[in-house]
């Protein structure tokens, strides 16, 4: 496909994750913060909210699996995966560890294992999307163009 | 008689004539045969003869004599013809080859001589060469005797061992009988017998050093020979011999100051020692040329090793003298140390000590001051408020010296205004002023900037200082107080050739003039006012009040702020004029209200605004602390990053401006680390400035950040304008509370 094209195609994905929700003005804040001294900025920290909730939810999972379980430490993990989530602008992530976070302080088992798997999906959701959004993003870098700054209008 | 048949008698009998001649004939024929043969052998032996020719002409010649004496044997008696004709053919031959013979030899005999001359020749030559040889031989050995000799002297570096050793190797080297060396006492007008090869302990002799054969050797570098009546030989005992012949050279003593830097050494100051040599008396031993030179060859190299031993003597007497200076330095500036560390502890406790009741008097005045009062108990309340604020001053004042004076004082740079100080200034000296009936008039050039940026309490203090002491030392009269802002030009003529102006973008120099009408001073006693603790007495008026502290504190505080202060007077009851140039710098931005928060435009839109601002970020989330850390490196931060409470207080230093922490983590006391670190660092400026990360909007956070003495609160997330504007308001103010 043509540059322009890429191009195109790039911004309209984008908009679209912006319209599902899947992402967050904060995630434009870290498109900012990419320039020439550090041009992976973005990919790095997507890579980093990765490996870190990958590790996070293994553990909720060993967790939540236990006998006597430790809302305390669980609360604790839901909140890192909060914090990360709303860093990058992970929204939709985010809004999935909110309501986590109720069921935790009410000690509700079910309703923690069913924000759980919510959770767990929304992150493999959303990881699907940034890697689209990286690879179209090494398409048009490959085709020596730069990549499209998003102007949005909310 | 009968004709017998018997045999003839060989021998006529009356012949004994005969007999001989055929004996002689006989043997001349034996001889004749004999020497060819041994001509022939021994040339056949020898290797070389060039006359081979001639040898068989000549042996030739000789078998023929011989032959023909041979055959002359046979005609003594009767002879047939045979024999006749035999003898006839031998004698013509042997004519014929002496004859040749004869002729040859003449061409060959002076050849043969001419042989012999050239033997003679060459064995002159061969003579010749061999005493050349000789010669040769001798001068090698005297050279390897003077090279021995040199590295003998020149192998120690030692006066006497040189000496001694010169003397023995000498002796060596010539057989001598005596040797012997005189130095020239101190007081450089006689010789003294120093060194002697055969006596142990020479005597003390002397000889006047002004002596014509002492003289004339001195004049000289080359070996003299000199009488062995001379006082200088008379060394040994007479004895019964004729004593041997004497050589005296001198010995040049170089000292180290004739070495001059750019001059070689004058030779008619040096002085001269003298070394004597006597051949034994009893041979006939003559001084030889090459002696001679050996004599002088090792008298120089004597010279060479003296100066080495003695620059060397003086080089370890320096380098002890060095030691000995360095131990007691060393010793000096551990004891100033101590000096200076005890003053410092003293001022240390005393300050302490004295503000305690000072800020107990201070507050509990000021308590008072807001009571009911009568308007006498006002009054007297505010004195004593006044008294204690100028006590406290002169404390801090003490405190500041001994703090500038170790270089420990920084200025609190801060944006004030510059109109203000002047006016507290103003309001301050008026009472007194009025009280004196003094005319104070303050002067505000129209360019003055109204904001600057500079360290205002110092300021304020120094030029306090300066219209106080006019108004002190003035009697009567006017005080006119003006301030400008100084040009180049007028930079420049500020009579002191240290003060070096640049001027920048964002700097100015105040120039402030105090001008009185008081008592002048003497120009010479200027340089002094500056000094710590001295006081003008020339007036004869001993004004108590004042240490002397000021001027020497304001010079130091005009230091520190880039600039100059000095002060002119033409005379006694002239008046004088102060005049102070400071640096100040330009504000960035005009300031009036000193609300906490500001909703306002970030006025510094580069992409770098805090270049190289020292951060320390705490947070135990990887990814939010990975978003902060690009958000602080991208406007142009040096960020360090810490994951938990631990290796925050371990790293957190003075030169962090900025520590951000994240509070909204339960794991983290963030508060205790608040306290820890303002327990860490004591002085305020070193402190770097806390602020908060939290995404909890709650009142209660954030008075548990004031209290817990936080200078921020931010609320996450943080976007990059926020963030800009947020450090910079910080940076201005020292503090940032986000409203929520």
């Amino acid at each position: 496909m043509e540059l322009v094209q890429i191009q195109r195609r790039l911004v309209d994905y984008t908009k679209s994750l912006f319209m599902e929700g899947f992402l967050d003005a904060q995630f434009l804040q870290l498109q900012q913060l990419q320039d020439d001294s550090n041009p992976d900025f973005v990919f790095e920290v997507v890579s980093l909210f990765f490996e870190d909730s990958e590790k996070l939810l293994n553990e909720l999972t060993i967790a939540l699996d236990q006998p006597n379980v430790d809302f305390k430490k669980i609360d604790s993990h839901v909140h890192q995966l909060k914090g990360s989530s709303s860093s990058i602008g992970a929204q939709r992530v985010k809004n999935a560890c909110i309501a986590f976070r109720n069921y935790c302080d009410v000690q509700n088992i079910e309703g923690c294992l069913t924000c759980l798997q919510q959770v767990k999906q929304e992150c493999y959701l959303v990881k699907n999307k940034f890697e689209t959004l990286f690879r179209l993003e090494q398409q048009i870098m490959a085709s020596g163009g730069s990549v499209p700054t998003i102007e949005l209008g909310f | 008689m009968e004709s017998c048949n018997c045999i003839e008698p060989q021998w006529p009998p009356d012949d004994l004539l005969m007999k001989y001649q055929y004996i002689s004939d006989f043997f001349i024929a034996l001889a004749y045969f004999s020497i060819p043969l041994e001509l022939i052998y021994f040339v056949k032996k020898s290797a070389v003869f060039p006359y081979r020719w001639v040898l068989v002409q000549f042996g030739a010649f000789i078998v023929l004599c011989g032959a023909t004496h041979l055959i002359n044997l046979w005609t003594f008696t009767v002879h047939s013809r045979t024999v006749a004709s035999v003898m006839t053919t031998a004698k013509v031959l042997t004519a014929a080859v002496s004859c040749i013979t004869a002729l040859m030899l003449v061409h060959i005999i002076p050849d043969l001589l001419s042989v012999k001359t050239r033997e003679l020749f060459l064995k002159n030559k061969a003579a010749e060469l061999d005493r050349e040889m000789g010669l040769i031989r001798t001068q090698e050995e005297t050279g390897r005797h003077v090279r021995m000799l040199t590295h003998e002297i020149r192998s120690t570096l030692d006066r006497h061992t040189i000496l001694k050793t010169t003397l023995v190797e000498l002796d060596r080297t010539l057989a001598l009988e005596e040797c012997a060396l005189w130095m020239p006492t101190r007081t450089g007008l006689e010789l003294q017998l120093s060194y002697t090869l055969r006596q142990q302990n020479p005597v003390g002799y002397t000889v006047p050093i002004h002596h014509p054969v002492i003289n004339q050797v001195f004049s000289s570098n080359r070996a003299v020979k000199i009488s062995p009546n001379c006082p200088v030989a008379r060394l040994r005992p007479a004895g019964k011999y004729m004593p041997g012949e004497v050589v005296a050279v001198r010995v040049p003593l170089l000292h180290l100051s004739n070495f001059h830097i750019n001059d070689w050494p004058e030779l008619s100051t040096k002085r001269y020692a003298l070394m004597v040599l006597m051949l034994p008396s009893d041979s006939a031993r003559q001084w030889h040329v090459h002696e001679l030179e050996l004599v002088e060859v090792v008298a120089d190299q004597v010279a060479v090793a003296l100066s080495h031993a003695a620059i060397l003597e003086e080089s370890m007497r320096a380098r002890d003298l060095l030691m000995d200076q360095n131990v007691a330095l060393d010793l000096a500036r551990r004891e100033a140390e101590t000096a200076i560390r005890a003053r410092n502890d003293f001022l240390a406790v005393m300050n302490h000590e004295m503000r305690t009741p000072m800020h107990a008097i201070i507050a509990l005045s000021s308590l008072l001051q807001e009571t009911e009062l009568t308007p006498e108990q006002r009054l007297m309340v505010e004195t004593v408020l006044k008294s204690s604020n100028l006590l406290a001053t002169l404390i801090n004042d003490v405190l500041d010296l001994s703090r500038l004076e170790d270089g420990s004082l920084q200025l609190d740079l801060g944006t004030f205004n510059l109109y203000a100080v002047f006016r507290e200034v103003l309001n301050l000296i008026k009472p007194i002023a009025s009280v004196k009936k003094l005319h104070v008039s303050l002067n505000l050039a129209p360019d003055l900037p109204e904001y600057a940026v500079g360290d205002e309490k110092r300021l304020m203090q120094t030029i306090l200082n300066i219209v106080g002491n006019a108004v002190k030392f003035s009697k009567e009269g006017s005080i006119s107080i003006t301030a400008f802002v100084a040009k180049l030009d007028t930079l420049r003529d500020s009579k002191a050739p240290e003060f070096l102006p640049v001027l920048s973008d964002n700097h100015f120099y105040l120039r402030v003039q105090v001008k009185d009408s008081g008592s002048g001073i003497n120009p010479p006693d200027i340089p002094k006012l500056f000094t710590k603790f001295a006081q003008n007495q020339s007036t004869g008026t001993r004004n108590s009040g004042g240490s002397g502290l000021g001027l020497a504190i304001c010079k130091r505080f005009v230091n520190l702020m880039e600039g100059h202060i000095w002060i002119e007077s033409e005379g006694l009851g002239k008046g004088c004029t102060a005049i102070l140039i400071v640096k100040l710098g330009m504000p960035e931005r005009v300031n009036e209200s000193k609300l906490p928060y500001m909703p306002k435009m970030p006025t510094n839109h580069g992409q770098t605004a805090f270049p190289g601002l020292k951060v320390l970020v705490m947070d135990e989330n990887g990814v939010s602390r990975m978003v902060t850390k690009g958000l602080l490196l991208h406007l142009g931060c040096d960020v360090t990053m810490v994951g938990s409470s631990d290796e925050c207080l371990r790293l957190v230093s003075h030169e962090h401006k900025v520590v951000f922490m994240d509070i909204c983590v339960p794991g983290i006391d963030s508060y205790g680390i608040t306290i820890r670190i303002h327990e860490k660092f004591t002085k305020r400026h070193e402190r770097p400035l806390l602020v908060a990360l939290t995404g909890n909007t709650d009142k209660v956070t954030k008075e548990n950040c004031m209290r817990a003495g936080m200078d921020g609160l931010i609320l996450k997330p943080v976007s990059l304008d926020k963030m800009r504007s947020v450090l910079t308001d910080l940076l201005e103010h020292r503090v940032f509370f986000e409203a929520i």
